[in-house]
């Protein structure tokens, strides 16, 4: 059956692309992707890298063109949030009241950066960063000589800080952790990272307390609880993300801190699919786990999931979750999840700006992070996908190559 | 404003025109060109945006980084000829070149 409606919530990264694989699968019928913003599928990661420094224009941030979703016939409908989901009419509302009929519904909603419930938080100068808005309202503070502080030591808070410093902005680091990427990576990553920061002027301050926001109309510090005061022109809250799950946990589907799903992107109610940053996927390489990732590789995955699932053509093989972040002139690549790891092989010396850190449980290589280091982050992928025992005094051994470990993992 | 040709495994072929300082991949993705994946959106990432250059442009297109052939070393299906297009800058010398893009990028 390759006929019927298909209604995708959300015009991101996971709802542009489940449409088109759609398309790509032979699905016959009509797709329509509803998206709040005015935008068509557009790229977030540049948000915080190249976009933010002003290297690139926002028509190159689109995923496709419009044309191309035309082409496809698929129906973008950009600037129209869907307020009301109904499974038994079988039909989502947007908020202009037009009313879309379904056979299938794909929740592609993402997610909203976490708010800080501090004093002063509604403030002018405090902002977040997930969409193109967001940037356009930071940016022309980003002024050389202003004062910028960063609420979280996240990639996104950091990514912006060596932004930020490119453009000769002074930077402070806020983060509640006692450490940089806490709840991302390891602590050898954390303090080479932490040490970057430092020598590039960043003033990082870890285990701070906020206590508020102060300034009239305008933010113009952010008092700390051991009293310290940290004037700043202009805040940024990078604290992480809730999942976007509300629409689809009022319309009786199942959810739990995000819309749960199984492998094939299934929610709990039949013909009802969710993808991205909204769902929580079981990890098939990390014993079926249920999980939340905040990553392109993840929406793009769970959208050819979904769609196979939709046209009944061969579902596709889960890869190794991956991600990447720049910050001055250091590429990170990171791949798996390294929560759970009993140890941590370096390979390489962290003081050359090129080196990875290997993360194994129980002898498995579980992640890898590796900086400037795009061999041991391939070789990694392939790895962690095999669930390979590698030794580790050859992992840290960079006279053995990556494809040796590889062809002997 | 150079034109490229991108030919499909299928032997297909559609040329297209880019603007100079655009990457191959960002000209791909603008024209709906079939093969081309690049979901790390050109961060020389995921070696999902694979071409084959041909034969008599490899010249003119010029070695692979560090970066980009270390990634190529670990993807499937490389040959001699193989780059990354989120790699390849578009210039006047590049005016008219070939490049083959693979069945599948995974
Ligand atoms: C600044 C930044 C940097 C990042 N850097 C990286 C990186 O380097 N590498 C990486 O892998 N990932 C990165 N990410 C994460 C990545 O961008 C996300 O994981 C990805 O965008 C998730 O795609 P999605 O489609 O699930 O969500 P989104 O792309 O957020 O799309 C969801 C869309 O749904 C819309 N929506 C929500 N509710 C409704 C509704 N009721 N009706 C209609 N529309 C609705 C939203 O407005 C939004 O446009 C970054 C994210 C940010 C914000
Ligand atoms: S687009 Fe990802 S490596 Fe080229």
């Amino acid at each position: 059956m390759l006929e019927g409606r298909v209604v995708v919530v959300g015009a991101g990264q996971a709802g542009g692309e489940v449409a088109i694989q759609l398309r790509r699968m032979g699905w016959q019928g009509h797709v329509t992707v509803l998206g709040a913003e005015t935008a068509p599928p557009y790229q977030r990661p540049p948000l915080s890298k190249k976009y933010l420094a002003g290297q690139m224009a926002t028509d190159d941030l689109w995923l496709r063109p419009r044309e191309t979703f035309a082409e496809e016939r698929i129906a973008l409908g950009t600037g129209e949030r869907v307020v009301h989901a109904d499974l038994d009419a079988r039909a989502v509302t947007t908020g202009d009241g037009e009313v879309h009929a379904f056979d299938h519904l794909v929740f592609a909603t993402g997610s909203t950066p976490r708010r800080i419930a501090l004093p002063g938080a509604e403030l002018g100068g405090v902002h977040v960063l997930r969409s193109i808005t967001d940037v356009d309202g930071l940016r022309p503070a980003l002024l050389p000589g202003a004062r910028l502080v960063i609420v979280g030591a996240g990639y996104i808070g950091l990514e912006v800080a060596a932004v930020a410093r490119g453009l000769d902005v002074a930077v402070t680091v806020l983060e509640a952790a006692p450490r940089v990427l806490a709840r991302v990576t390891g602590p050898e990553m954390s303090a080479f990272y932490d040490q970057v920061h430092r020598d590039a002027g960043v003033d990082v301050r870890t285990g701070a307390r906020l206590e508020a926001f102060e300034g009239d109309g305008q933010v113009a510090a952010v008092r700390l609880a051991d009293g310290q005061r940290i004037e700043a022109d202009v805040v940024l809250v990078a604290i992480g993300i809730v999942p976007d799950d509300a629409l689809a946990r009022a319309s009786g589907v199942h959810c739990e801190d995000g819309i749960v799903v199984d492998a094939d992107a299934r929610t709990s109610a039949p013909g009802v699919y969710a993808i991205g940053d909204c769902a929580r996927r079981p990890l098939v390489h990390y014993d079926r786990r249920l999980s939340r990732l905040e990553s392109v590789h993840n929406a793009l995955e769970q959208a050819k999931l979904a769609a196979a699932a939709i046209t009944g053509a061969p579902r596709p093989t889960e890869e190794t979750p991956w991600f990447w972040s720049d910050q001055y002139d250091l590429k990170l690549q990171i791949a798996g999840i390294s929560a759970g790891a009993d140890r941590v092989v370096l390979r390489g010396d962290p003081g050359t700006r090129r080196f990875a850190a290997f993360s194994l449980a129980a002898g498995r290589l579980i992640a890898v992070d590796a900086v400037n280091a795009p061999a041991e982050f391939m070789a990694g992928r392939k790895l962690i996908a095999q669930r390979a025992e590698v030794a580790p005094e050859r992992l840290a051994d960079t006279s053995v190559s990556m494809k040796d470990i590889l062809g002997a993992g | 404003m150079p034109k490229v040709t991108f030919v499909d495994s299928a032997g297909t072929a559609r040329t297209v025109e880019g603007r100079n300082g655009q990457t191959l991949q960002e000209l791909a993705e603008k024209n709906n060109i079939p093969g081309i994946d690049a979901d790390c959106g050109g961060a020389c990432s995921c070696a999902t945006c694979h071409v084959y250059v041909a034969e008599e442009w490899l010249e003119k297109v010029g070695k692979p980084t560090g970066m980009e052939q270390s990634m190529l070393d670990f993807a499937e299906n490389v040959t001699a000829n193989s780059r990354l297009s989120c790699q390849i800058r578009l210039s006047e010398p590049l005016d008219g070149i070939t490049v083959t893009t693979p069945e599948s990028q995974h």
